[in-house]
Order: structure tokens, then C-alpha cells, then sequence
């Protein structure tokens, strides 16, 4: 127990401090890492939960998808984000006005919630009994919902699809290796033998 | 679950992803010319997938525990939007032949949207509706977007996908409200859920206002309707004539479905709505149009209008109400159809041509496009006997029916109005005088789907029956 709950303090202040960098960072890239980080020890959160498909997710689609793009949008386009943040304390009255209306709802959403019953029951067991929630969650997913999983399949193959659509051009006039033509080329395709008579040059 | 009956009530849409997949193989490997080709199966394999639909027993049956639906209504929708897709993609071949749309991507896309049309008219669940609608609209995005070359055509694709995904975003957040308040996202269960209480908690309500305001978005009611005179100008002709016809037929019967399954009990709710959606689109389908100088813009607000009209009959809320609906969806995919196949002949010395003041002198140059195209604008005016006409007269008898005589009134007053814009197109081509005279012939293709549509608006009072008795039947499948 004590043991989960030494874990449970140091993910969370981790995922705290890196989020704090994650603003206070002057340069993007450590920004991006930063964001890495907070994921990374969300995922340990999860796992004590004892949600480790979930985990294993966020591992998978935020840190190995979403944050490498992120992180190739702020290398590739080169961003200042150091003008960017020039009008911080011009905009910091608005925006702190914002922040502490959403604060105050939040505060009373979270003092004015109950959980129902039978929420609470849900709760109590999350998934069936000796079964993991990987093999709960592929239980439901390939029986129960087989059809909008496929049609989910479908809906990404006709992404892929489309940007190749908008997207992919063929130009005209790139010079592209092709091994099998180097190869395969003759002796009488490339040397051409001429005779030279003397002092008359080509 | 009984995978084999399941599998076998949803034979066309498997046909048509087991086609598309193929041929999206095909055109790959085969690396020159493989659109026309494609284009032809794409046709043939959506033919058999017709076919599919119609000989499959239409009786109400749930498939994948309950995600999907099959009964007659849905039969009748998916076999109007698998007509829509087939004769707009036959039609716009030339089109795209001429200007260099000829990519195999484009039937394919075309085969996926119709997919996600029939699995969204089945949809039996908030679940199956949201793929459902999403499988049909991200197609949509990128054949508004074909012609990449043309600025007009990427800002109308770009503007249709972020719009698009915003109306996504609506309709989720109605959803997510449902979900909440009732705790089940099948239609069933929420139908049972808001049948214990009389007055539905607010949730539910605002819920299904989200919902509604989505699904507004996808048949392009007033006041949802910003995006559709962009998308209809800027995408390439044969697209907006898809766009015009089988997706707004697919979106009209979700919604149709959507209120009257899940949210049958809350008629009093959603009944103030669609009157205020169905005013405003009529209004503004009807003064909006009258600047129009390019007739694709004018087809934009003439079919916003038109979804004012269908839904005059959803505001009655009776079975003969959604019997109006479907008769008027029917009629209106013929005349859009019709219409853009004069449209899409419109071309001088291979150009293009998309102004109305090009059509002067048509009655004269081309006496039977002429003939053609006068008869869409007045069917399209409700002139009888033309088939307008009687797609109307359903709506307004359903109105009347309930007692709703201001929405009647305010119908007919604005297809008065509307009598004026289509009456010009008329006025252009036979009183004023000739400019240009368009490229002869106009494309075997595009003559038999126009004559196919003029002889159905022509003729339809003659034998209405298959459609009245079809349109009677999938409204009693749909009505609780």
C-alpha cells in the first residue's frame, strides 16, 4: 500500500512539474519533451489504477504519435515563439479573468457532483471478474461492437485515401534511382567508340 | 447474434465494400488510365447492390445486436440514394474526362460515400449513426476538394470539412447530453427510457437540439446552411450534383429516423423546431436565390429551399407527413438530377460555362436540352402536372392535416417567390437573345440521364403509384 501511494506522489508531482515547464520553457523542443514526460508518468497513474490497456495507449498514441508530431511541426516550421509570447502581460488581465471563471465553475461542477448508484456499483467492479480489461475490452470490441469497429476501419482507410488524393503529385523532370536499369546496362548503351584523327579533335 | 442472417441483410453494403476495396486495388496496379474502366464497374457493382437492396425482404430486422436496422423505410431510401450516386456518377464522366479529373480515387470515393449513406439510413443507434455519418462525409470533403489545381475547389472542400467537423462536434456533444440523460445510446433504449416520463428532462432536450442542429447541418437547413452556396460553387459540377442529390436523401431520412425512433414521444419538442428550420429555409431557399447569376449558386439556395419544403411534412409528424417527405425526397432527386445534367452540357468551345445569362437563346440552339431543363424549373416551381408539383401538394395536405395552416401559407407564398427564379431561367432561354451556342452533342451519357429524369417529371402523374404506395409503405415501417 504504502508503496502505491509513494508511486501515486511522485507521478503525480512529476507530471505537476513537467506540465509547469511545459508553459515555462523558453525553447519549444524542451517544451515538446516536457509534454513527453507529463504523458509518460499519466500512463504510470493509469497503471495503478489498474487500467493498463489504457496505459499502454497513451504510451502508444500520445507519446509515440502525437507527441513526435508535435515535434516535428515545431522543428520543421520554425516558429517564434518568442514573439509569440510578447503580448503576455497585455493579454494576462483577459485571460486570468477567463481562467478564474472556468476555475470557479469547475469548483462548483466538482462540490455539486454525486455519483448515482448505480454508477457506483459500475464502479465497484470495472471489468468481469479474473478477466484483464485488455481481454474485457477486446471481448466487447470484436462481438458486441465487431460492426463499428470495421466501420471505424473503413472511415481511416478512406483517410489514407484521401490525402494521398489531395496530396500526392507526380512531377515531372525528378531523377529517381532506379537499381534495376543501372544494372542492367549494356556495354554499347553508354561507351560509344569513336575514332579520332590525330591534331583534328572531335 | 447470427452472423449468417446478419451478414445477409447487410448483402449491399458488403458489395459495395468489397467492390470499392477491389477496385481502389485495381486502379493502383494498374498504373495508366484505370479511371474509365473503374468508373464503369463502380456503376455496375452499385447496379447489383440496387438490386440487392430491393430483392432483400424488407421487414424490420436488427443486425449486429441491435447497431443496424433493416425495414422497408430504409429499403426505399437506400435505393433512392443508390440511384442518386449512380446516375450523377454515369453523368459526370464527360465532365471529368474533359477537364482532367480522371483519377480512379473519384469512383471509389464515390462507391465509400454511398456506404456510409446506407449504413447511416440504417443506423439504430447514436453509435452506428455518428460512423455512419462520418463514413459518408469524409469522401465528401475530398471530391469537393478533386480539382486541386482550382483555388475555388480547395477553399469549397476545405471550407466543407471545417464546417463539417464542427457540425460533427454539435451533433456529438447532442449525443453525449442523450447518453446522459436516458443511459443507453440505441434508439430503442432511448425510446424506452423517455417513454416512463411525460415531460423529458432538459438534458434530453437541449440533447436532442444539438442532435437536430448536426443533422441540420448535413441537409443544409436554415440556419445551418452558410456553407452550402461556397461548396456547391466551388466544387467541380459533377460533384455539387452528387452533394445536391444522394447525400441530402441519405441526411433527410437519419433525421427523419433519428425523430421519430429514438425521440418519437417528444413530438412537442422537436415539432416547434423543425417549423422554425423548415420557415427559414423556405424563406431564405426562396429570396436568396433571386441575385444568383451562376446557376450552380442558384441550385445551392434552390435546394436549401427545397429542404424547407420536405420538411413541412416532418413538421406534421404523421405518418402521412413522412409519406409527403419521401414522395417530395423522390421528386427532388430527379429534377437535381435532371437539372445538372443540363448544367454539366453547358459548354462552349470546351469551356465550361456556369452563368445563368449563358443559357439566352437555348429554346432556339438546342431545342430539346431546352425543353429538358424548362421542364425541371417547373416542375422545380410546382407547376402541375409536373412532378413538383405533387411532391408539394403531400407536404402541404400533411400540414393542413394537422391544423399547421401559417406553415402551409408561408410555403406556398414562397414558392411563389420562388416561381420568379425559376421562370427567368425559362424567360433566358427562349425570349432573350442567343450569345453562344454550346458544343454539340452534349454526351450519350448525359442525354440518357436527362431524359430519364424529364420523362420521370413529366410523366410521373400519369403511373405515380410505385412511388405513393412505396412512399406509403416505408412511412408505415418508420411511424411508431
Amino acid at each position: 500500500m504504502i508503496i502505491t501511494g509513494l508511486c501515486f506522489y511522485m507521478f503525480s508531482t512529476v507530471i505537476i512539474a513537467s506540465a509547469v515547464m511545459v508553459i515555462l520553457s523558453r525553447n519549444p523542443v524542451h517544451s515538446v519533451l516536457f509534454l513527453i514526460l507529463a504523458f509518460l508518468n499519466s500512463a504510470g497513474l493509469f497503471v495503478l489504477l489498474g487500467a493498463e490497456f489504457l496505459a499502454m495507449i497513451l504510451v502508444i498514441v500520445y507519446v509515440g504519435a502525437v507527441a513526435v508530431l508535435f515535434m516535428f511541426v515545431v522543428m520543421m516550421l520554425n516558429v517564434n515563439f518568442s514573439a509569440m509570447r510578447a503580448g503576455v502581460l497585455q493579454y494576462l488581465p483577459t485571460g486570468g479573468m477567463i481562467g478564474l471563471v472556468l476555475l470557479a465553475e469547475l469548483i462548483f461542477v466538482i462540490s455539486a457532483w454525486q455519483a448515482t448508484p448505480a454508477g457506483l456499483e459500475v464502479l465497484a467492479s470495472p471489468t468481469p471478474i479474473n478477466v484483464t480489461n485488455t481481454k474485457a475490452l477486446g471481448d466487447l470490441l470484436y462481438t458486441k461492437y465487431f460492426y463499428l469497429f470495421q466501420a471505424a476501419g473503413i472511415i481511416l482507410l478512406i483517410a489514407m485515401i484521401g490525402a494521398m488524393v489531395l496530396t500526392l503529385r507526380k512531377r515531372e523532370g525528378v531523377r529517381r534511382q532506379r537499381v534495376a536499369q543501372q544494372v542492367g546496362r549494356k556495354r554499347q548503351e553508354s561507351v560509344e567508340i569513336k575514332k579520332v584523327t590525330p591534331r583534328s579533335g572531335l | 447474434m447470427n452472423p449468417v442472417s446478419d451478414f445477409f441483410l447487410i448483402l449491399p453494403e458488403l458489395i459495395l465494400l468489397g467492390a470499392a476495396s477491389c477496385l481502389l486495388i485495381f486502379g493502383v496496379f494498374r498504373t495508366t488510365n484505370a479511371d474509365p474502366g473503374v468508373t464503369r464497374l463502380a456503376v455496375v457493382f452499385m447496379g447489383v447492390s440496387l438490386v440487392f437492396v430491393l430483392a432483400i425482404a424488407g421487414d424490420e430486422k436488427m443486425i449486429f445486436e441491435g447497431l443496424l436496422i433493416t425495414d422497408r423505410f430504409g429499403q426505399f431510401m437506400k435505393a433512392l440514394v443508390l440511384v442518386g450516386a449512380i446516375l450523377t456518377l454515369v453523368m459526370g464522366h464527360g465532365y471529368r474526362e474533359r477537364e482532367g479529373l480522371m483519377q480512379f480515387e473519384y469512383p471509389v470515393l464515390i462507391m465509400f460515400a454511398s456506404l456510409g449513406m446506407l449504413l447511416m439510413v440504417s443506423a439504430n443507434d447514436l453509435m452506428s449513426l455518428y460512423l455512419g455519418l462520418e463514413l459518408q462525409s469524409l469522401p465528401l470533403y475530398v471530391i469537393a476538394a478533386f480539382n486541386r489545381d482550382s483555388e475555388r475547389s480547395s477553399e469549397a472542400g476545405l471550407k466543407y470539412f471545417v464546417l463539417g467537423a464542427l457540425s460533427s462536434g454539435l451533433l456529438l456533444y447532442g449525443c453525449c447530453l442523450v447518453y446522459g440523460f436516458t443511459g443507453s445510446t440505441s434508439f430503442d433504449g432511448i425510446s424506452a427510457a423517455l417513454s416512463h416520463d411525460n415531460t423529458p428532462s432538459t438534458g434530453v432536450v437541449v440533447g436532442m437540439v444539438f442532435l437536430s442542429a448536426g443533422l441540420a447541418f448535413k441537409v443544409s437547413a436554415v440556419p445551418f446552411h452558410m456553407w452550402t452556396p461556397d461548396v456547391y460553387e466551388g466544387a467541380p459540377t459533377p460533384v455539387t450534383a452528387f452533394f445536391a442529390a444522394a447525400p441530402k436523401v441519405a441526411a433527410v431520412a437519419l433525421f427523419l429516423r433519428v425523430l421519430f425512433d429514438p425521440f418519437g414521444t417528444m413530438i412537442s419538442h422537436w415539432q416547434q423546431l423543425i417549423i422554425a428550420i423548415s420557415i427559414a429555409s423556405m424563406l431564405l431557399g426562396a429570396f436568396a436565390a433571386i441575385y444568383q447569376t451562376n446557376i450552380k449558386r442558384l441550385m445551392a439556395y434552390s435546394s436549401i429551399g427545397n429542404i424547407g419544403y420536405a420538411f413541412v411534412g416532418l413538421a406534421a409528424g404523421t405518418e402521412e407527413g413522412i409519406q409527403g417527405v419521401i414522395i417530395y425526397m423522390t421528386i427532388y432527386l430527379m429534377m437535381t438530377i435532371g437539372s445538372f445534367g443540363c448544367i454539366l452540357s453547358m459548354r462552349v468551345r470546351g469551356q465550361m460555362l456556369e452563368g445563368i445569362g449563358d443559357l439566352a437563346g437555348l429554346g432556339r440552339t438546342n431545342p430539346l436540352m431546352a425543353i429538358a431543363l424548362a421542364a425541371m424549373m417547373f416542375s422545380l416551381a410546382g407547376i402541375p402536372p409536373l412532378a413538383g408539383f405533387f411532391g408539394k401538394l403531400y407536404v402541404f395536405l400533411a400540414a393542413i392535416h394537422v391544423g399547421l395552416y401559417p406553415l402551409a401559407v408561408i410555403g406556398l407564398l414562397t414558392s411563389v417567390v420562388g416561381a420568379f427564379y425559376y421562370f427567368r431561367i425559362i424567360k433566358i432561354m427562349y425570349f432573350d437573345e442567343a450569345k453562344e451556342v454550346f458544343d454539340k452533342p452534349i454526351g450519350r451519357e448525359i442525354t440518357v440521364v436527362v431524359s430519364l429524369s424529364a420523362v420521370f417529371v413529366l410523366l410521373f402523374f400519369v403511373y405515380p403509384t410505385p412511388v405513393i404506395t412505396g412512399a406509403a409503405n416505408a412511412a408505415a415501417a418508420l411511424f411508431p
